[in-house]
């Protein structure tokens, strides 16, 4: 018999595989335990960019969504905050007509598709953050017609919408960023609704995976051309490169015609397109890569040039190399610019306002609110609120300070996650909250306690 | 007992469908085990033409394959703990643990697997993957899959 020599052989080899396996896991468990650092170490011209990590196990921390009761986010000194109107249904993005009106999109994306096992988990994971609620695909107009800062008139302005997000007024044209294509309607001062039929200006890059499906949308000042945030398609090409034809890419299109040219590109996912006020220069907010670290990348604001490229996929932050994309572009990566702005990681801006108006204290003046949607796959949590960026001469000009906060609370549950925001006729700064269902009017507070803001 | 010691030199797959004693008893697990063996070598060809090509689809195809060959692993140590407990069986503990091994190391093989790109095949999942597939080949030279044997034929 010559079995039991055969087993001990066996058993032998089984035993080094075995060991092969334990180290394996050993390694792969050392990855997991890691938390992110200070987030004040990312915010400005020159984050500290830690090198990154691959996981195997992607953390993923989700905020459980409460209700708000009859709280309200919390605001800094000389401020005060309350609720325009609730009762929404995931409201994304806000714009304020010239007569005062705001419209509120109230728009989700649309179903993901499954492609890995992977895609299951994600989507649980967004079903539980309340990422994925289900949404009107519509837009609402509130009407405040004897300006105590309450609306009494509220209508459905639009309807039958396919995840809409930009809006953009051009004398009488209203445009709308559909996911998939940018339509424009008439519109004459006074309107609570509009039932003409749309005029479609341009196709979007759309379904059928849509991964980011925001489309932002700005007018140019002279109003001959429109700018459009297209997200990619990924989070780093695992969709195929293919999946990306002119996304991540802010557009221009051209007002009259509906052409268009990529006016800038690498941009993962650019929202919050605005014009700064003193310079003219188009600036954006943008998202930016996961699952390389607590810590990277940094999401940002940054003015966006012509012709620009901002690395995404191929690299961040300037030359920083992605391992994750193949085949590689040097010839890109070489030219690859770095933001000018950064405002840590995983915050997920979605909404900006550069502030002009002047009902908020004087600091404020010039400057950029950026509203953090929040993070859910960092440790600790990251985000949940409203900042501002200083701005002098048209540049960020020092340290982001919170503005609006207690969206996420000390338990780490949500009541709320700032989405758009927008500048009401009287100067107020007004949130969307897409799990509060809520928009938020920040004003000043009554002189007596009016202050320097606070961080 | 003479059949039965035969039975239990005779490294047939249906070995164990022969009637014994008294009690008909089939074994249920070696019906199983090959689809695991058949999903991670189907998923290392997959990983080879992903490394080739950088195209996505053969990587969905590895992470799929190597979640089915999980499923399947999970049904036939469900079965394996039936066929011990019920069929008189006992471990035949240089295979069982090789394919035990295999599986194990499928796991952090799919976690690997489900990042996004190409550093969800290469270098860690592919390297993975051509392990297990090694065990399983060196498994495979012992002419059966069957996990266990006999718990009262041999005689020492």
């Amino acid at each position: 018999m010559n079995r039991p020599s055969k087993s001990t052989r066996e058993a032998k080899r089984s035993g080094i595989a075995a060991a092969l396996a334990l180290s394996v896991a050993g390694l792969a468990l050392a990855g997991c335990d890691d938390s992110g650092g200070d987030p004040r170490k990312q915010i400005g011209a020159n984050p500290v960019l830690p090198g990154l990590q691959q996981y195997l196990v992607p953390p993923i921390q989700i905020a459980k969504p409460i209700s708000w009761g009859n709280d309200t986010p919390k605001v800094s000194a000389g401020l005060r905050i309350h609720a325009l109107a609730t009762g929404f249904q995931h409201p994304r993005s806000l714009y304020v007509l010239p007569n005062g009106d705001v419209l509120v999109v109230e728009s989700n994306g649309p179903k993901a598709p499954i492609f890995r096992p992977k895609d299951f988990i994600t989507a649980w994971a967004e079903w539980s953050a309340g990422a994925r609620a289900a949404a009107p695909n519509r837009i609402t107009l509130l009407r405040d017609t004897n300006g105590d800062g309450i609306p009494d008139v509220r209508t459905v302005f639009l309807d039958h919408l396919n995840s809409p997000f930009g809006v953009a007024l051009v004398g009488h044209d209203l445009y709308v960023a559909n996911t998939d294509a940018i339509v424009r309607y008439p519109y004459q001062d006074g309107d609570t609704s509009i039932t003409a039929p749309g005029t479609k200006l341009t196709d979007l890059p759309g379904g059928p995976i849509d991964h980011h499906w925001t489309k932002s949308l700005v007018a140019s000042p002279d109003s001959s051309r429109l700018y459009v945030g297209v997200g990619s398609n990924s989070n780093i090409t695992e969709n195929g490169i293919e999946a990306e034809r002119e996304r991540a890419a802010i557009w221009e299109v051209d007002i009259k015609t509906g052409a268009h040219r990529i006016y800038a590109s690498g941009v993962r996912n650019p929202t919050g397109l605005q014009f700064e006020p003193e310079t003219g220069k188009l600036w954006a907010i943008a998202n930016e890569r996961d699952e390389i670290g607590p810590d990277l990348v940094p999401d940002y604001l940054t003015s966006v040039q012509d012709g620009g490229f901002y690395g995404w996929p191929y690299s961040y932050y300037g030359q920083h190399l992605d391992p994750r994309v193949r085949p590689q572009r040097p010839d890109l990566v070489a030219k690859a610019i770095v933001p000018d702005y950064a405002l840590s990681s995983h915050v997920a801006p979605l909404g900006l306002a550069m502030y002009t108006g002047n009902n908020l204290p004087a600091s404020y003046q010039g400057g950029a609110f950026v509203s953090e949607h929040g993070s859910w796959d960092r440790t600790p949590f990251n985000g949940y609120k409203v900042v501002f960026v200083p701005f002098t001469n048209g540049k960020p000009s020092g340290m982001a300070h919170d503005v609006v906060t207690g969206f996420l609370d000390s338990d780490n549950h949500t009541h709320g996650r700032p989405v758009g925001l927008a500048v009401d006729r009287s100067g107020a700064l007004l949130i969307a909250d897409d799990v509060g269902d809520t928009v938020w009017r920040v004003s000043s507070a009554p002189a007596t306690s009016a202050s320097k803001p606070a961080s | 007992m003479n059949h039965v010691a035969a039975a239990e030199t005779n490294f047939r797959p249906d070995a164990g469908l022969k009637r014994v004693g008294f009690a008909r008893t089939r074994i249920i697990h070696p019906m199983l085990v090959p689809f695991p063996v058949a999903y991670f070598t189907a998923a290392l060809l997959t990983d080879l033409a992903y490394w080739r090509t950088d195209e996505v689809m053969w990587e969905r195809f590895s992470v799929w394959l190597i979640t089915g060959g999980l499923v399947m692993a999970a049904l036939v140590a469900v079965a394996a703990v039936i066929d011990l407990a019920y069929a008189r069986q006992r471990p035949v503990w240089p295979r069982a643990l090789g394919y035990l091994l295999a599986v194990l190391l499928s796991l952090p093989n799919v976690f690997v697997h489900s990042r996004d790109a190409y550093t969800a095949v290469v270098p860690a999942g592919l390297t993975l993957s051509v392990i297990v597939v090694a065990i399983l080949l060196f498994l495979a030279t012992s002419a059966t899959w069957t996990l266990t044997s006999r718990r009262y034929g041999a005689h020492k």
